[in-house]
Parts: C-alpha cells; sequence; structure tokens
C-alpha cells in the first residue's frame, strides 16, 4: 500500500478512511433521514405554504426539504459515505489479508510474555513427545499450526490459528456498502439531476396534455432509470408517464404502449377491497409483437427492463345521468342533467350560469354503520368523520359490526359564474341515520373543510319524490291560502262557531308559510323578533313551530292528493317524515346551491393507476445485500483465535489471543489451559 | 495418544443424538405431509419457504436443545386444538377445550397471563435469591412461549375457517406482530438463560415481555383488534412470512439488549449489585444479542426491500418506515463498530443499548401512529 505523498492529500486520506469520519457520516445521514419522515415529502407545493407560512415555505425550500433524499447534499452525504467507506477498505484490505494468511510463528518468548492470556505448563515428558502431542492436539481441536524449529538449542514454536477468516466478514460488509450506494445512486438517476442543474431539463409545472409537454420536460425512452405512473381509463392507452419532481413533472416517454383493457377490483365478504387488477396490453412498436398480461399489487409485469406495477385506481370518466331538482322552485319534477367524471357541463338557472364539474365517482362505499341495520349512526354533521373514523381503524369491520356498502356516490363542484366552487359530495341510495331512511348529499367551501351533509327523508318507496312534492307544494305561494284552510279547518273543528278564528288562522297561516318559504326558520325568528314582545318570543317560536308542522303536514297530504297518491297515514312515521322534510327545507338555504343532483343511473370507466419502474441498479443492490449479510454472519460468528506453545524442556509456554475478548474466549482458554496441562503430564 | 483422541471435537453432525434425528424426521415427515395436503394452493415461493422453515427448525433444534421438545408440545397440542374444532369457527366459544386453553383468543390469554406470572415469579426469585423460584419462573416462561406459539397456530386455522380467501398467517397486523414479539423475546431469554446458566436476569428482561402484554390487552379490549381481518392487497405476498419473523427477531433482541443495559447499570451503581450476574456477562449478553439482532435486522430490511420491490414498484422508496428501519439500523451498526473496533465497554455501551430500544420502539410503533406512509398497516 502506497500512501499519498502531499501532506495535503495525506491528511484527506487520514481523515476520510478514519471510523470517526465514518461514524459521523452515518449520524449526519440519520438527521438527514429524520426529516424526510417527519415533513411529509412530494406534496403539491400549495400544501407547505400553507402549512409552513411563506416565510419558512421558501427557507425550506432552498434546503430542498420537500424531497430531501433527492438533494444535492443528500445525496453529496450518500457520496462521502462510499468514499469514506472505499477508503476504509483501501487501507484496511492489505492488512486483513496479511492476518488472514499469517500464523505469526515469529512471536518472541518475551512478546508471549506480555500476553494477557498465557500460562506456564509443566511438562512431564520429552520436547519432541510433547511436539507431537500438541500438534495432534491442536488440530483436533480444528486449528491449524505452523512449527518453528530452529536448531536443538532452541525450544520449538507452534503457531495456531483457527477462523481467521472472520476478517473477510470485515471486507463483505463494508464493500456490500459501497455496492449497494452504488447500485441506489445509479437509481436514483444522478445523470439528470446533472442535466437538471446544467439547465438540459426542466420540470414542467403547468397543466398540460402530454402531447403538448415541450422536449426540455421528456425524457427519451433510452432513459438509464426512473419511476414515475400514469392513470389510463378502461379501454384507453398510454405510451408516456409521469415523474414527479418538485412541484411539477417530467414526461417520460415509454418504449413501448400500454393498452388497459379492463380494470377489476374484488371484495371480501366484508366489503374490504380483496384485489385490484389490470388487463393490459403492451404493444411494442420494435417488436410488433403484442404482449398481454395481468397486473396486480404483489405481481408486477416486467417487460424489457421496465416494471409495471399496480399502483392505484381511480374514475376514467364514469359518465352519470343525473336528475336535477330545483329546490326552491314550486316544480316537483327534476331535470335531466349528464355528468360526466373530470368533464365540466353549463347549468343555467335564469340569468345565472353555473359549471358543474364531476369530480369523482364511486360505485362502491363500505362504511361501518355499527353492531347492526336498526342501529343509531351519528348525527349528520359528523357522520362523514364518524364512518371515516370507522374505515380507518383496525377494528372496524371486525366480524361482529356490520360492515356495509352503501351503494354508489359521487362528487361534483358547482362553479359560479365569478370562479367560486363549492364541493358536494352526494350518496345515490338513502343511507340509514337514527334508524329513518335518508338521501344525503354534502356540502363544502373549501377542499380542506369537512362535508356538512344535508338530508332529505326518503318517503315510503325509499325516493325523494315525496318530499319533492312537499317541498314544492310549500313553495308554491299559490297553494299556501289552501294549505292553510285546511289546517285552520282541522284545528277549528266547529266550523260555524269558530268562523273568526278560522278565519284568522288561516290567514296567519298562509303567512307564516311564506315566511317561512323565503326564509326558513331563520326568516321565521327575524319575523318573531320584528314582531313579539321579548318576553312573549320563546312561546311565540314554540306555537308558530307547531303550526308550521300540522300546516306541513297538511301540505304533505295535499302535494299526495294532487299527484294522486293515497294520503299518508296519520302516525309517527308521517309526522317524523314532515319534521324531517322542514328541516330539510330550512337547510336548503345553507346547500349553497339552488339544485340538488340526484343520481339516477351511471355507466361506470374505471382507470387504473400504473407505476412503471426502470431500475438497472436494483440487481446490484441485490447482490450487495447478499454480501452484507453473509460478511454480517461471518463477523460475528466465526470467531478468530490464535495459540502460541513455545515447547522448552520441562515447560511448554502456552499463549492465547483473540480478536474478539468475549466470556466464550475466556472460558476456551480455561479449557485449553486444563487440557494441555494433562496431555503434558505425561 | 489416548489421551488426545479424548479431547479431539467431535464434528457436529456425529455430535447429534438419536433424539435429534428423530425430531428432524418429524419435521420432515411433517412439511411433507402438509406438502402433500396444501401444496395445491400454495405457489412456488410458499413451497420453498415451507421446507426452508422445517430446515430452519431442524437446525433450531440441534442448535438448541430444549426446542426439540418445545416445538412437538406446541404442534401436538395445537393439532388437538385445530382437530375440536370440527372446522366450525363458532365452537370457539362452545367446545370446553377450545373455550378453556386452545381457541387462539384463549391460548393468547394464557399465554399473557403466564409471562405477567414469570415476571412476578422473577421478582421474587430476585427477592428472595431463590434458585428455585427463579426455575419455576423459567418454566412458566416456557409455558407462555408455548401457549403463544399455540395461539399462533390456532389463529392461523381460524382465518381459514372465517373464509378461504380471508386465511393468512397471523403476523399480519399490530395484534398479532405483539404476540410474535412476546414470544420471540422470551425464547432469546430463555437461550441466554441456559447458556449462561444465570437466571437473575429474568427479572430485568421479563418485565418488557411484560409491557408487550399489557399493550395486547389494552389493544383487545379497548380498541377491540383481536379480531382476524382480511389481508389487504399489498399484503397478500410470501414475503410477509419471512420479512416479519425476521424483523421480530430483531426487534426482540433489541429490546432484550436494553433490559440487560439497564441490568448493567443498576450494577455498575450497585444496584441490586449482589443478586445480578457480574458485569462481564452482562456484558457479554448485550453484545451478542445486540450482534443476533442486528444480523436478523440486516436480513429484514434487505427482505423488505425486496418485497417493497414487488408491492410498491420500488426496493427503497425513502418511506418513513423504511426510513426509520435505516436508522436503527445505522444505529446499531454504530454501537457495534464502537464496540468491537474501538473496544470500548462499560456503562456508555449500556446507555446506548437503553437508548436503543427507544429509537427501535419509535421506528416500530411511533412510525404507525406519528407518521404517515405506504407501511400503515398497524394503525392504532
Amino acid at each position: 500500500m502506497q500512501a499519498p505523498r502531499t501532506p495535503f492529500l495525506r491528511a484527506v486520506y487520514e481523515l476520510f478512511s478514519s471510523m470517526r469520519f465514518a461514524i459521523s457520516l452515518l449520524t449526519l445521514l440519520a438527521i438527514a433521514s429524520v426529516i424526510g419522515t417527519v415533513l411529509k415529502q412530494s406534496e403539491p407545493y400549495s400544501n407547505y405554504i400553507i402549512e409552513l407560512g411563506p416565510f419558512w415555505f421558501k427557507i425550506f425550500a432552498v434546503l430542498g426539504l420537500y424531497d430531501v433524499y433527492h438533494t444535492g447534499w443528500f445525496l453529496g452525504i450518500l457520496v462521502f459515505l462510499v468514499l469514506s467507506t472505499s477508503f476504509c477498505i483501501y487501507r484496511q484490505t492489505p492488512l486483513m489479508l496479511r492476518e488472514i494468511r499469517s500464523f505469526r510463528e515469529h512471536a518472541t518468548e518475551t512478546s508471549l510474555r506480555g500476553f494477557a492470556h498465557r500460562a506456564e505448563l509443566a511438562a512431564g515428558i520429552a520436547p519432541a513427545t510433547a511436539l507431537q502431542r500438541l500438534t495432534g492436539y491442536l488440530a483436533g481441536q480444528g486449528y491449524r499450526y505452523r512449527t518453528r524449529i530452529e536448531g536443538e538449542a532452541q525450544p520449538a514454536l507452534i503457531a495456531a490459528k483457527a477462523g481467521s477468516y472472520t476478517r473477510l466478514g470485515y471486507l463483505l460488509t463494508h464493500g456490500a456498502i459501497v455496492i449497494i450506494c452504488v447500485g441506489g445512486l445509479i437509481d436514483g438517476n444522478v445523470p439528470l439531476k446533472v442535466e437538471e442543474m446544467l439547465g438540459y431539463k426542466k420540470v414542467e409545472t403547468r397543466d398540460l396534455a402530454s402531447s403538448q409537454v415541450p422536449a426540455i420536460s421528456r425524457l427519451s425512452p433510452a432513459n438509464l432509470s426512473f419511476r414515475g405512473s400514469v392513470s389510463i381509463p378502461e379501454g384507453g392507452a398510454a405510451d408516456i408517464i409521469y415523474l414527479n419532481v418538485a412541484d411539477g413533472y417530467l414526461v417520460q416517454d415509454l418504449p413501448f404502449q400500454i393498452h388497459l383493457k379492463k380494470f377489476r377490483i374484488a371484495h371480501y365478504a366484508t366489503g374490504q377491497p380483496k384485489s385490484f387488477e389490470s388487463d393490459i396490453v403492451i404493444t411494442d412498436p420494435d417488436s410488433k409483437k403484442g404482449f398481454e398480461g395481468t397486473v396486480s399489487v404483489n405481481h408486477p409485469i416486467v417487460y424489457r427492463g421496465v416494471a409495471i406495477y399496480q399502483a392505484g385506481f381511480g374514475d376514467g370518466g364514469s359518465r352519470l345521468a343525473l336528475n336535477g331538482w330545483n329546490l326552491f322552485s314550486p316544480v316537483a319534477r327534476p331535470f335531466p342533467f349528464k355528468g360526466e367524471v373530470n368533464q365540466a357541463s353549463r347549468l343555467a338557472n335564469g340569468q345565472t350560469q353555473y359549471s358543474v364539474e364531476v369530480t369523482d365517482f364511486k360505485a362502491f362505499n363500505v362504511q361501518d354503520t355499527g353492531e347492526g341495520d336498526d342501529n343509531e349512526a351519528a348525527p349528520t354533521q359528523d357522520f362523514w368523520q364518524g364512518a371515516k373514523r370507522a374505515l380507518g381503524d383496525a377494528a372496524s369491520s371486525a366480524p361482529k359490526k356490520r360492515a356495509h356498502n352503501v351503494g354508489p356516490s359521487f362528487q361534483y363542484k358547482i362553479r359560479d359564474a365569478q370562479g367560486q366552487a363549492r364541493e358536494y359530495h352526494s350518496f345515490m341510495l338513502p343511507l340509514l341515520l337514527e334508524g329513518r331512511r335518508y338521501l344525503v348529499s354534502g356540502v363544502r367551501e373549501a377542499p380542506n373543510e369537512p362535508f356538512r351533509y344535508l338530508r332529505f327523508p326518503a318517503d315510503e318507496n325509499g325516493a325523494i319524490d315525496g318530499y319533492m312534492r312537499l317541498r314544492a307544494a310549500l313553495f308554491d305561494k299559490a297553494l299556501h291560502p289552501e294549505i292553510a284552510r285546511r289546517f285552520a279547518a282541522s284545528a277549528t273543528p266547529n266550523a260555524a262557531a269558530d268562523q273568526a278564528l278560522r278565519a284568522k288562522l288561516t290567514d296567519s297561516t298562509a303567512k307564516l308559510l311564506e315566511i317561512f318559504a323565503r326564509g326558513g326558520f331563520d326568516g321565521l325568528a327575524k319575523f318573531i323578533e320584528g314582531s313579539v314582545a321579548k318576553a312573549e318570543q320563546e312561546k311565540a317560536a314554540g306555537a308558530y313551530f307547531k303550526v308550521l308542522e300540522r300546516a306541513g303536514f297538511e301540505a304533505y297530504q295535499l302535494s299526495r292528493e294532487r299527484a294522486g297518491e293515497k294520503p299518508a297515514p296519520i302516525d309517527e312515521q308521517t309526522a317524523l317524515f314532515v319534521r324531517d322534510s322542514l328541516n330539510a327545507v330550512n337547510d336548503s338555504f345553507y346547500y349553497g346551491s339552488p339544485v340538488y343532483f340526484q343520481l339516477d343511473h351511471y355507466d361506470e370507466v374505471l382507470s387504473s393507476g400504473l407505476q412503471l419502474t426502470r431500475s438497472p441498479g436494483k440487481n446490484i443492490v441485490y447482490a450487495g445485500s447478499v454480501l452484507l449479510i453473509l460478511g454480517v454472519f461471518v463477523m460475528f460468528y466465526i470467531r478468530e483465535r490464535r495459540i502460541w506453545l513455545l515447547v522448552k524442556p520441562g515447560e511448554v509456554l502456552f499463549a492465547m489471543s483473540s480478536n474478539r475478548k468475549t466470556l466464550d474466549f475466556e472460558n476456551e482458554f480455561a479449557q485449553h489451559k486444563n487440557n494441555l496441562a494433562n496431555l503434558l503430564k505425561g | 495418544m489416548e489421551a488426545i483422541q479424548d479431547y479431539r471435537q467431535v464434528s457436529f453432525f456425529r455430535g447429534l443424538s438419536g433424539f435429534d434425528w428423530v425430531y428432524a424426521a418429524l419435521l420432515a415427515a411433517g412439511s411433507v405431509y402438509a406438502f402433500n395436503l396444501y401444496g395445491g394452493y400454495m405457489d412456488a415461493y410458499e413451497k420453498g419457504i415451507l421446507f426452508l422453515i422445517a430446515a430452519l427448525l431442524v437446525g433450531l433444534g440441534w442448535f438448541w436443545k430444549p426446542v426439540r421438545i418445545l416445538l412437538p408440545v406446541v404442534a401436538l397440542l395445537a393439532l388437538f386444538g385445530v382437530n375440536q374444532y370440527h372446522g366450525e369457527l363458532a365452537r370457539a366459544g362452545q367446545a370446553f377445550w377450545l373455550k378453556y386453553l386452545f381457541a387462539s383468543q384463549s391460548a393468547i390469554m394464557w399465554m399473557s397471563a403466564l409471562f405477567v406470572m414469570a415476571t412476578g415469579g422473577y421478582w421474587l426469585g430476585m427477592a428472595l435469591r431463590s434458585d428455585f423460584v427463579n426455575r419455576v419462573s423459567a418454566a412458566i416462561t416456557w409455558s407462555a412461549t408455548a401457549m403463544g406459539l399455540i395461539g399462533l397456530l390456532v389463529r392461523w386455522y381460524e382465518s381459514y375457517l372465517i373464509g378461504a380467501d380471508v386465511g393468512h398467517i397471523p403476523i399480519s397486523n399490530l395484534y398479532e406482530v405483539f404476540i410474535l414479539f412476546s414470544i420471540l423475546t422470551a425464547l432469546l431469554y430463555l437461550y441466554y438463560e441456559q447458556y449462561y446458566a444465570n437466571r437473575q436476569l429474568g427479572a430485568f428482561v421479563l418485565p418488557v415481555i411484560s409491557a408487550a402484554v399489557a399493550f395486547l390487552l389494552w389493544y383487545a379490549f379497548g380498541r377491540d383488534a383481536q379480531h382476524i381481518q382480511p389481508l389487504v392487497p399489498a399484503l397478500q405476498s410470501y414475503w410477509m412470512k419471512l420479512h416479519v419473523p425476521a424483523n421480530f427477531v430483531g426487534y426482540g433482541a433489541f429490546a432484550l439488549a436494553a433490559m440487560v443495559g439497564l441490568a448493567y447499570l443498576f450494577k455498575s451503581k450497585g444496584l441490586l449489585a449482589n443478586r445480578l450476574p457480574e458485569l462481564a456477562v452482562l456484558d457479554d449478553v448485550m453484545y451478542k444479542a445486540i450482534a443476533i439482532g442486528f444480523a436478523f435486522f440486516t436480513i429484514a430490511t434487505i427482505l423488505g426491500a425486496m418485497w417493497a420491490a414487488e408491492a410498491w414498484g420500488g426496493y427503497w422508496s425513502w418511506d418513513p418506515k423504511e426510513t426509520w428501519a435505516l436508522i436503527v439500523w445505522l444505529n446499531y451498526a454504530a454501537w457495534l463498530h464502537i464496540r468491537l473496533v474501538k473496544g470500548l465497554r462499560g456503562a456508555m455501551l449500556a446507555w446506548w443499548a437503553v437508548v436503543g430500544l427507544v429509537v427501535t420502539v419509535f421506528a416500530f410503533l411511533g412510525v404507525n401512529m406519528f407518521l404517515s406512509g405506504l407501511h400503515s398497516y398497524g394503525t392504532l
């Protein structure tokens, strides 16, 4: 081994090959790694701004903390670690090899007497016999030995060793670290990093169609290594993938095209997903041959060095047939409306123009609705959080609880002319809440808010029509006098005697209905505040509410009559239905949209999220890993021991050493000492 | 020359007794029988794993003789339990033997109770300086281990009774791996107890198992987590059978080392000084536990990387769990370097081993509780 000549290089070499430096690097690596686990990586940059504020956002961005593991400085630590380990190997290897080969048969008596583990053993036999017995003993114990005899007058020295291959463990483990890091750096795509730094490649941040992405943000199919993903709708195809980089992406052109024939989700009896499978066809322009196969989780397809994984799924443009119900019109019939996931449609309401953007559709929603059908679920406001908590919990679908598929749901945004959007989440089928069935639709103003759910009571057929008819009657000013008349008639059974009272009641009820139709309970409260003395307000509110409920009942019967339905029975069910309906009408004022979209039927189109990876470093990493495991076991479980026996007339000097001072070694020394003493007795 | 012959070390295979071979033959026959019975449902890897595990268990039994008794007993009782089901899951709560002993949940509760008893026993043994009490505690620990293993095996069978597609090896969630952790830590301890012929460490090691049991019970009673869940698609892989046990040998060994480190610190401060083994012994156990833990943790992490390459599309994604596994690995790598290369001994390394457990527990539990990522199978 030749040490570098100049003092500076020598100092660098000394530093790099020192263990202190290596341990410092390991510590640094560990600390740097922690950052990336505490701060969620590769989120959209807008999330970081919200979380950190603009000041820290910039500082963190400069440090590259949003993708720590791919920053220059992190890769730099890895490179230094490789260098340090390499230097260490370079420095130690000759020493190790010498140790493995050498018997150290040139040890002097003085040095042997300096050993911590030594013993003077009395010999009752001639040196030649002793020599023979001792070497025989050592061979029997698995030691290899070398005997040095320098003439008759000099004492003979037996130098023996066992397990010196433990030193190979050092080479294997440290070599393995270098190999693994090199493999990892290859797959970390260092060339691309360099190209990016030099400005040959630029991250695209605009939302463009893949074909519109300029060449500076595209990577050729010859790219050495990549890991990206693409979402393909059923029946669709892709020949590119997106690599997420910082706050944008790069487009990687593929050497082939993937066509998704079908995406399947299978479920367990409990409703949890059991498998995700994509039937794909690969068309390869080079070989002109097609390749068909099925990708599923844990079962990737590898084609021409590119591994294709099932990574996710989503909606690929399901077509929804919707019924639009105008929530504030006196019409009890819906208008048809077509929606498609990821598409926007126009909706006009009088003068106002809206854009309806369907964002998601799920045919299957598994929710734990408690222990059984008839159990109570959480109230409306918390319903979604409650369900979500249950879904995320390990115990959620325990056998004794019941996980249900509550049917399809869809999500959409309604955007007004100013570009302001509200987001909606609606279920197709009625949900069972507190023992009664409701059609449920949630609204929220911002994506980070929870949905607030509005519930429309379902009628005896489980449909929304009953509610909508009642609602239409309540909003039909022309019907108010008739409703009021019927209510007044039922409240005053004696027509002749209560003539005046009945007329008065009819008037005030009609007015009450009008106020409610204009502003719900809030409107009513304002009216009471303005017209009733403070002390009487509470009493008045109670009376008005009772009147409203009973008028609501009459309105319901009237609406059924007009629709040709038989009257609803006068019972608890109907009363609850009317009360729920009044609540729903009131809540509609806070729904933020004049239209409720009900899903009538749908044509589901799924999309499969595929991840594609080319990682030429993988096999290098695996090879290194095998060496690492081998090395660890060799290092820990092969123990190096050396024995010297200096055979003199009447006495044998026994000395022993090991590179690991363990209790096992102490025991072995004691045992050898004992055995040898016995052998030498005579 | 006869004397030399007496000292000659016999080769490992020559040293095996008839019982050793009977044990091996039983395992071989068992695995061939299982293969014939269920081979049709296994893929090539699973077949390989079946025989690999059988071979490893033969090796383990030859290397550490008590395993030759433990495994047949466990197998016999587990098979008895399975036999009691008559293919009906409901019998778990009806049939006498199942209800009170061998239904998985009953067996696991027995394991829990026995581990807590053993902990108390070792403490009593330490207080009384009674080797007899310690001997009894060791026997209880063995029984707890056996009950835990029976519980897991029967649970495995039960999972198939729930549904053919639900059935899977019971090491798939936090509840199940805590049982595995308790068993493996106990076995590691029992090995060292026998190797050093010293039962005084039980009072320090068993509490960490009792802590795991306490968690287990809270998790079952507080969170209703004991139910068998079907596997999410990402976990449906033969890799689980290799990756998870290897990992828990690592965790178990690190936990053991930390508790021994604690004993070392007690003793070096003069606490319980004459009721604990020599410092040299404590130091030796600590080193050996960390060495075996490190070796298995290395294997587990590499197996995990290979699994990740198949399930997530990359052998290393810097997922929080992966990253913390690396941190744990680096921590013990540094520990071993300091001890082996620098030859450092004493209280500093003992402290380090204790702190190492904190890091390990965070990687094991904390990551699931506080950080989100791909590896979120064990949410609390």
